[in-house]
Order: structure tokens, then C-alpha cells, then sequence
């Protein structure tokens, strides 16, 4: 793999490279030329911008709605609410809790009332603003904890999910005992291409939406069901996505420009500015998590405790499936004989929140990690060596009585990730630029303390708990205008920057022995692929892929034996012929393509899972990703100004598919777990964000990114395609643990908060 | 589908469509000056009729022009997704009021493929695996382009800094030093 921020070099080759192989992403060239079409760059010539409408109060009641004056502007052409939708006026992933538009009471700030569409974007703000909204502001409700007692705020009630996890003797002991409480601010997925996307009234009475989104087929379902179209009326086409990360998953646009796209008759184009973005998606669950750990004097985990409350703001979305997965994997990859867990995700006026990678492993995982250093300290005892004793593994039980069948080299991350090599020691007349804080003459050299920690973290692959996740895939092998076989892939998995588009033509290529592999736009004329995230896109639409790609194989070998009077079963079908498996006859691809193209159609469903039962016990979970995380910073203690120099990470990645994609995936990840631990927090006050924008939310820039240095673990796992695991999420589950730890190493500093800020250091 | 193997295509090459200039608004009322100018867009004299004072270079471009390379993620000069060289120095150009462009050289991403090809900085930026999503990249093109015209030996934390105003949420910004390198290295190789 290449070292870090060196270039990769690569060897020219006539045959097209194939699955594990550093394949060049097929979008990447129109991407650097800035052809690429991504969802906010659509265009028709009649079309009319769509704008939002969103209430300024995270709680109050509607008192009335005056449209009047917006309507009355000339270039303005429907103003939409509530009344205007014919279906169900409520959506949402797993509960339909989330109003359309908010119409008698509104639950937080930015919620939806009304959408516009006008002749220009200017124009259709003013009229955003020229509609009078009468409220009866309310008290927000804005603590979670006091939320799961208060009276509701929504019909639903406010408590999303309690899970009460109780495993082995939830009352053991043991003799020494740990305890901590830690808290999670939230994180914005900040996916760079704003909610957008073009919808089109068809003739039948339909619409069309081209948009950029993680998950078609489910849009398309919510929608339908708001406009009260029959599903094949609506009809989805993935628009450039710019980044997703989980905020994709819920809808955004989707059924405003739909309805606005029906009212009017013509294109409505609809595009976030970032501000609406900050109040358009859902963002990473803030959290408050107190654990107490139990373990023998050897270091033996006997028992970890816990309580936690997920802040899940004021509606549904995946919560109830986020802390499942905080409680599940709470005590992170380790051997967990007892455990006593109680988690909750609530309802309140603050922002929504839901999906974003790593998908409530991450707030856990920050707060057992540290728990795993107070014990270590407690025992003295090497932190590694602690995570190595109670390391888990195959055919280990987790928290839910589960037993791991597959490869969990929890064991082999942590020796890998502390093997691999350390940076330089800071230098005295080192760059400005390289000190806590950059060359603002702020931090001084003298005052700058090296600190180095240590995370493990892990997670679920794919959808769990008895859901039947599955992605489908058409496959069709026919001669190109050249005379030369083609194989074209239609899947509806949405392509967010992951690489699924590489990885499919990687497989394709593998399977039929072809050099052409053309990519059928996605959308929802093809069945569902599911959601990309979950880190499950290489595995289940990969999956499907294969299967399809089988299919087509078994009828060439078919055709090509009938051909040679022999048995398919004697045929092999290898780069652009079929031969005999004893190479003594051959049929060229082409020649066997003669008869006509040769298509396929195959779902994947990853093995059953279970619900969990009223204990939290259950094999609930298909397969599971492990990676440990090492951090080394720089702190200047008296400015609280943090500095990551280096991160180094050993990864379980089954088989990396494609080298090149795994590097930028871990890379990627680590900046977004970086983010958390010392910059990133949606700021919110009373119920409002008080931060919605690049200005004062805090990204990663090249500057606070340090090198990565990486390694992975690849033992393929069983029944799953290629033995290939996700990759997505590990880099943010412990990433973020590491760097706290290292600071914590640097300062003494407790530090239970994440983003950790300079006043949690300095004072 | 595009021609183009493997690439889907959303409705159709915007870049390639000239009829954006014809878009419609807005009326002439006192609400909204209009104002008809001429910028020099990649070498090319385009013309702006009757188009609200109040936009900004990146809306034309995108809107107006059919240049729809540059993007819009943050709206105000924080992500550099924006990023054109104007006169040669390089501007976020949401920033910009396109009215306050004219008389400007302006280069966007567009200008900077050579003959059809792709320029030695974009050809890095894909073989190093520096473009995941790709929403970034249009912008990180301009700025480490110009970094390279103007510093040719630049140091990787010079290049850091260069680009600190160009955000990327995908990659972790690994790889597109990688193709920063890697544009160092060939253009000297090149010259030895």
C-alpha cells in the first residue's frame, strides 16, 4: 500500500486490472474536469427554483399561515403547505413521526412549513420572507435525560427506544471497579454537495426526481406515499452525490420539489444553501453515557455497567436502530461474561438526529475506550495489555449472547496498529506552521507536550436485527458496436464517493472475463440495493453483483458447450473465451454472444438476523468490523491548542478489494473521527443552532489532517463475497478514542467530553 | 448513458449546453437592478443580458454561463469549492459579485484541460486515488494548479497551507498531497 502522502505508482497493463488491484475510479476524470454532473449543477430550460420555508422556533405552535403576499409576487408560481399534499402527510425511515411540513405545532428550528417555487433563487427567498407565520412560541423541551419523564411532545410519545440489555449475572463484581460518565456533542456530516436535486412532472401524472441521495427505492417509497402516486409513478434517478455519511438517508428536498414539480407543471430545481443544510438532515446523536467497569485483579473484564440517554431531537429517524448499536457494542471488542445495560434514544425539540458513519459505535466507543485507560491505570497495568487480555475472537459471545462466527482479529489490530512506526520527536526549530495552533505566534515550543493513546473499536456490517437487507443487481453480456463483448451493470446503489462504481466494474471484469463493463445510470427501474451505509455496499451489492455475473457465466458456458457437444461443467469461461478445462477447445465470448446478449437478474440477502428479545440478547448482528487506532499529539497545555501529528490505524478488512479505495476510505474516516475529537460540534443552545456554517462549524483542513499510517489484517471472511468486510466505518468508530487518549497522556487532563476544547485543557 | 465507460451522466452534459444563458429572469423592476456585461471567461468573451446585479460570479458561472464546474458548498468563501483564478489570483468566487468580474481574466476548472485531455494535475488527482465524491475537487484543481504555476518547488506543509482554504470531507486530504507529489515529480523529471 502506498506510504503515506506518497504517490502510488503503477504498473501500465494491457488487461484491465481486476479485484484486488488499485483500479482507477471510472468517475474520476469527469470529475477533475468539472463535467461531472452532480445534483446541484441540473439544469432544464422551463425549470423554477424551489426554496424552503423553516420556522425560526425550535418549539411553539402555528398559529396561522399567510401565503398571500408571497403568492401575490410576480415570478412567484406555488407556495405549498400541508393543506397542498393528497397523501400521507407524515414521513420517516422506520416511523412515519416527521410532518411534511410542520402545520399545527412545530418541534424544532428549521422545521419545514412551506416551499416556494419561483422563477430565481433571489426571488423565491423574498418570497420565502414574505410569508407571515403567526406563533405561540413554546418552552423547548432541550434535555434529554428530562425528556423520558416529561410530558410528550409529539403524539408518538418522547421515549424512541429503551433497551434494556441484561447479560450473563448483571450483578457481578469484580475487584476493581471503574466508573465514569462522558458526553458527545453533536457532529454534522458536512458532506460538501448541498441537498439537491431536480424533480420533473411526468406525463402520467408522475414525477421524476434526479437526486443525491444513499438510498433510492426508500425515497421513492416516502414520497409515493406523501403524494399518493402509485410507486412506478415516481420514479428516481441518482444525481451526482456529493458526500453522504449517513445525512442522506432521511429525506430532505425529495417531496417538497416533487409536490412543488406537480403543483406547478414544470422542473423545480432545489438546492440547500449550507446554512439549510445545517437544519435540512439529520446529524450524529449527541450523548450522555455513564459506565462502570468491573475486572479481576489480572485484568479480567468481569462486568461493565451502563446507562446511557441519545438525544434523538425531535423526530424518529434511525434512532431506534442507533441505540441498538450503542448497546450492543457498548464495552467495545472485548470478553464481556456480565453485563447490565440500559439505553435510551428520546425525543426532543432539538435538531433531528439519526445516521452518520460508524452509527452510535462511535459515542460508546469514545467512552469505553477511556473507561479501558481508568481501569488500566487502576490496575497498573500497560493499557495494551489490557485490551489484549480481553480481546475477543472467534466464536466469542458478545454482549448479546451472540456468538462471533466469523473473523474478529481484534488481537492482531492492536499488536499491528502498535507496531507500526512512530513519528519523528517534535524538533525544536521545527516549522511554525507544524505547532498547536499554527504560526500565529501562539503556542511556544517549550510549552508543547507530546502525548500518545491508544483505541479499539468495532461494529455491525450491514443491516441487523431480523432485517431482510438485500441489494439486487441486472447483469446483461452482449456484443458492443465494435463486435467486442460489453457487460453492463444495473444496480440502484447510490455511488456517494465510496468507490461502488470502481468495485462493480472490478467485479464484472473478474467474473465474465471482459474488458467493457459500462455502469446503467441508478435508479429505481432496476430493485433496491439498499442503503449505502452500514459499510454494507461492497458486501451486499457486491453480492448481488457476483450472483448476477454468475448467472450470465452459467448460460455462456451453456451456450459455448452446446457449441462443442460437451457439458457446461467441462467449461471454463476465462479472458474473452470459454475454453475446456483441459484448454483443448476454446469458443471466444464473442462467438458465443452471436446468439443473442445474455442477461441475469439475482438478489443477495445476507444471512438472517434476529430481533433482539426483551434482554437485548439475540443473534441480531451479521458480521462485524474491527480496527485499532493510535494517536500521537502535540498539546500546548496553558493555550489548550491540540495538534494530531500522527495516526496510525491496523484495519480488518476481510480482502481489500481495491488497495487504493481502502487507503482513501481509512483516510477519510479518520479526518471525520479527528473532527469529533477536537473540533466538531453543532453548537446548540435553547433548542437553536447557533453555528450553521463552515464559518463557525470547524472542518478538518490539510493543515489539522496529520499522515496516516496504515496496515490492515486481511483474513477473508466467510460467506461473504470475496471475503471482503466494509471499510467504511472503522476509521471513525475509534480514531476519535485514540486522539482523546493522547491528549489525555499529554495533559493528565480527565477529558469526558468530546469535542475536547481548549478550555476542558487550559483551565 | 454516457459514452463514456462506466460513468453515468445525470440528465444530460450541462457543460455542453448553451441555453442557460437564455434563462429568464428576472423581470425589471426596482427590486432587482439589472445590469448586461461581457466577462472573459477561459478565453472566451460571454455575454450576461439583463442579469439582477445582486449575483454572484459563482451563480453565473454555474447559471448564467453554463460553466457549472465551480461549485457552491458553503456560500460564503470558508470551503473553496468555488475557487477560479481572476486575473491570476485565486478567488472564491461566491465571494465575488459577477458585475465586479468584468474586465477580469477569469479561469475556472474548465480552463485548465488542455486539448480535450486532462492537465498533469488532474490526471494525478486520479491516478492517486484523490477524488472520492468529488464535490472538493473542482476547486482543489484551481488552487493546487495555481500553487504549482507559482511555486514549483513548494514543501508538502506549503502545500497544506496552500490548500487550507479548500475543504474535503471524503479523503482526508492523503491522497491529494499524494497527487501533489506526484505533479512535482514528473514536471522535474520533465525538466532533468
Amino acid at each position: 500500500m502506498p506510504a503515506p502522502s506518497q504517490p502510488a505508482t503503477f504498473t501500465r497493463r494491457r488487461r484491465p486490472p481486476g479485484l484486488g488491484e488499485s483500479v482507477l475510479r471510472p468517475d474520476a476524470p469527469p470529475k477533475v474536469t468539472g463535467e461531472f454532473a452532480f445534483s446541484s449543477d441540473l439544469h432544464l430550460d422551463n425549470m423554477v427554483w424551489g426554496k424552503t420555508v423553516r420556522s425560526p422556533h425550535p418549539a411553539a405552535r402555528i398559529v396561522s399561515i399567510d401565503i398571500g403576499p408571497a403568492l401575490a409576487m410576480p415570478g412567484v408560481h406555488a407556495v405549498v403547505t400541508q393543506d397542498d399534499l393528497w397523501g400521507s402527510r407524515t414521513y420517516g425511515l422506520e416511523h412515519h413521526d416527521q410532518p411534511v411540513f410542520a402545520h399545527d405545532v412545530v418541534r424544532f428550528h428549521g422545521e419545514p412549513i412551506a416551499a416556494v417555487a419561483a422563477d430565481h433563487p433571489e426571488l423565491a427567498a423574498r418570497a420565502c420572507a414574505a410569508i407571515t407565520i403567526e406563533y405561540d412560541v413554546l418552552e423547548p423541551l432541550v434535555d434529554a435525560e428530562r425528556a423520558i419523564t416529561a410530558p410528550p411532545i409529539h403524539p408518538d410519545g418522547n421515549v424512541f427506544r429503551h433497551i434494556t440489555l441484561r447479560h450473563g449475572d448483571p450483578e457481578a463484581t469484580g475487584d476493581v471497579v471503574v466508573e465514569g460518565t462522558y458526553e458527545v456533542g453533536m457532529q454534522d456530516q458536512a458532506f460538501l454537495g448541498p441537498e439537491s436535486g431536480l424533480a420533473v412532472p411526468s406525463e402520467d401524472g408522475g414525477v421524476e426526481l434526479y437526486v443525491a441521495t444513499q438510498w433510492l427505492h426508500v425515497d421513492r417509497d416516502q414520497i409515493a406515499a406523501c403524494l399518493n402516486l402509485p410507486r412506478e409513478k415516481v420514479r428516481l434517478s441518482l444525481a451526482g452525490t456529493g458526500g453522504a455519511f449517513g445525512g442522506r438517508e432521511d429525506l430532505s428536498m425529495q417531496i417538497h420539489a416533487c409536490l412543488l414539480a406537480l403543483v406547478t407543471g414544470r422542473p423545480v430545481k432545489m438546492v440547500y444553501s449550507r446554512e439549510e443544510s445545517f437544519f435540512g438532515h439529520v446529524h450524529r446523536h449527541p450523548a450522555r453515557i455513564w459506565f462502570r467497569h468491573h475486572a479481576r485483579r489480572d485484568g479480567t473484564l468481569v462486568n461493565v455497567e451502563s446507562r446511557m440517554v441519545f438525544d434523538g431531537g425531535a423526530y424518529a429517524s434511525s434512532s431506534t436502530a442507533v441505540i441498538a448499536n450503542a448497546t450492543c457494542f457498548a464495552a467495545g471488542p472485548y470478553r464481556v461474561p456480565n453485563a447490565k445495560i440500559d439505553g435510551w434514544a428520546v425525543r426532543t425539540n432539538n435538531p433531528p438526529c439519526g445516521a452518520m458513519r460508524g452509527f452510535g459505535a462511535v459515542q460508546t466507543s469514545f467512552a469505553a475506550e477511556a473507561q479501558m485507560d481508568k481501569l488500566a491505570a487502576a490496575l497498573d497495568m500497560d493499557p495494551l495489555e489490557l485490551r489484549l487480555r480481553n480481546a475477543l475472537r472467534t466464536h466469542d459471545q458478545l454482549l448479546t449472547g451472540q456468538v462471533i462466527i466469523g473473523v474478529a482479529p481484534v488481537e492482531e489490530c492492536i499488536r499491528a496498529c502498535a507496531e507500526l512506526p512512530m513519528p519523528p520527536a517534535a524538533e525544536p526549530d521545527a516549522d511554525l506552521m507544524t505547532l498547536p495552533g499554527g504560526a500565529g505566534r501562539t503556542a511556544l515550543p517549550h510549552n508543547v507536550r507530546r502525548g500518545v493513546g491508544f483505541a479499539v473499536g468495532f461494529k455491525n456490517l450491514a443491516f441487523s436485527e431480523g432485517f431482510d437487507d438485500y441489494s439486487s443487481a441486472r447483469v446483461r453480456l452482449e456484443l458492443g458496436a465494435d463486435g467486442e463483448p460489453v457487460a453492463i451493470v444495473h444496480v440502484a446503489t447510490a455511488e456517494v464517493g465510496q468507490g461502488f462504481v470502481t468495485l462493480a466494474q472490478q467485479i464484472a471484469r473478474a467474473e465474465l472475463g471482459v474488458g467493457t463493463v459500462l455502469l446503467h445510470p441508478a435508479d429505481t427501474q432496476v430493485g433496491s440495493a439498499g442503503s449505502t451505509s452500514a459499510s454494507r455496499q461492497t458486501m451486499v451489492s457486491g453480492g448481488a453483483v457476483q450472483m448476477a455475473c454468475a448467472g450470465v457465466r452459467e448460460v455462456v458456458l451453456e451456450r459455448a458447450a452446446l457449441d462443442l457437444h460437451l457439458a457446461p461443467a467441462d467449461m471454463v469461461l476465462g479472458d474473452g473465451e470459454v475454453t475446456t478445462k483441459d484448454g483443448t477447445s476454446r469458443v471466444s465470448l464473442a462467438e458465443a454472444l452471436r446468439a443473442g446478449p445474455v442477461e441475469a437478474y439475482r438478489e443477495f440477502h445476507h444471512a438472517p438476523t434476529e430481533p433482539l428479545d426483551e434482554n437485548g440478547q439475540g443473534n441480531a448482528h451479521w458480521s462485524f468490523a474491527f480496527a485499532a487506532h493510535r494517536a500521537v499529539v502535540d498539546v500546548d497545555e496553558e493555550l489548550g491548542l491540540v495538534r494530531v501529528v500522527q495516526m496510525a490505524t491496523a484495519q480488518d478488512v476481510g480482502k481489500a478489494l481495491n488497495p487504493l479505495a481502502v487507503t482513501g476510505q481509512i483516510e477519510g474516516g479518520i479526518a471525520q473521527g479527528l473532527g469529533l475529537a477536537v473540533m466538531e460540534e453543532i453548537v446548540v443552545a435553547d433548542g437553536r443552532i447557533r453555528n450553521p456554517s463552515f464559518t463557525d462549524y470547524l472542518l478538518p483542513t490539510p493543515l489539522d489532517m496529520p499522515p496516516v499510517v496504515q496496515t490492515w489484517i486481511e483474513q477473508p471472511e466467510r460467506g461473504v463475497p470475496y471475503g471482503a468486510k466494509g471499510v467504511g466505518e472503522p476509521p471513525t468508530i475509534s480514531s476519535t478514542g485514540a486522539i482523546v487518549a493522547a491528549i489525555r497522556a499529554a495533559t493528565g487532563r480527565p477529558l469526558t467530553r468530546i469535542p475536547v476544547r481548549p478550555d476542558d485543557i487550559a483551565l | 448513458m454516457s459514452d463514456d465507460p462506466g460513468v453515468s451522466d445525470a440528465l444530460h452534459d450541462p457543460t455542453t449546453d448553451d441555453s442557460r444563458g437564455a434563462q429568464g429572469f428576472p423581470r425589471p423592476d426596482g427590486d432587482f437592478p439589472l445590469a448586461t456585461y461581457l466577462l472573459s471567461v477561459n478565453g472566451r468573451e460571454l455575454p450576461v443580458d439583463d442579469a439582477w446585479i445582486g449575483e454572484s460570479l459563482l451563480y453565473v458561472l454555474r447559471e448564467r454561463l453554463g460553466q457549472p464546474g465551480s461549485k457552491n458548498a458553503c456560500e460564503q468563501g470558508e470551503c473553496g469549492s468555488c475557487s477560479v483564478l481572476m486575473d491570476g489570483a485565486l478567488v472564491a468566487s461566491c465571494c465575488v459579485l459577477a458585475a465586479d468580474a468584468v474586465d477580469a481574466t477569469l479561469t475556472t476548472v474548465e480552463g485548465l484541460t488542455g486539448g480535450g485531455g486532462l492537465s498533469d494535475v488532474q490526471r494525478a488527482f486520479v491516478e492517486q486515488g484523490a477524488v472520492q465524491c468529488g464535490f472538493c475537487i473542482p476547486g482543489m484543481i484551481v488552487a493546487v494548479t495555481d500553487l504549482l504555476d507559482r511555486s514549483p518547488a513548494a514543501s508538502e506543509l506549503e502545500m497544506r497551507e496552500a490548500i487550507s482554504g479548500n475543504l474535503c470531507r471524503c479523503t482526508g486530504y492523503g491522497r491529494i498531497v499524494a497527487a501533489f507529489h506526484q505533479v512535482q515529480q514528473e514536471r522535474a523529471d520533465a525538466r532533468a
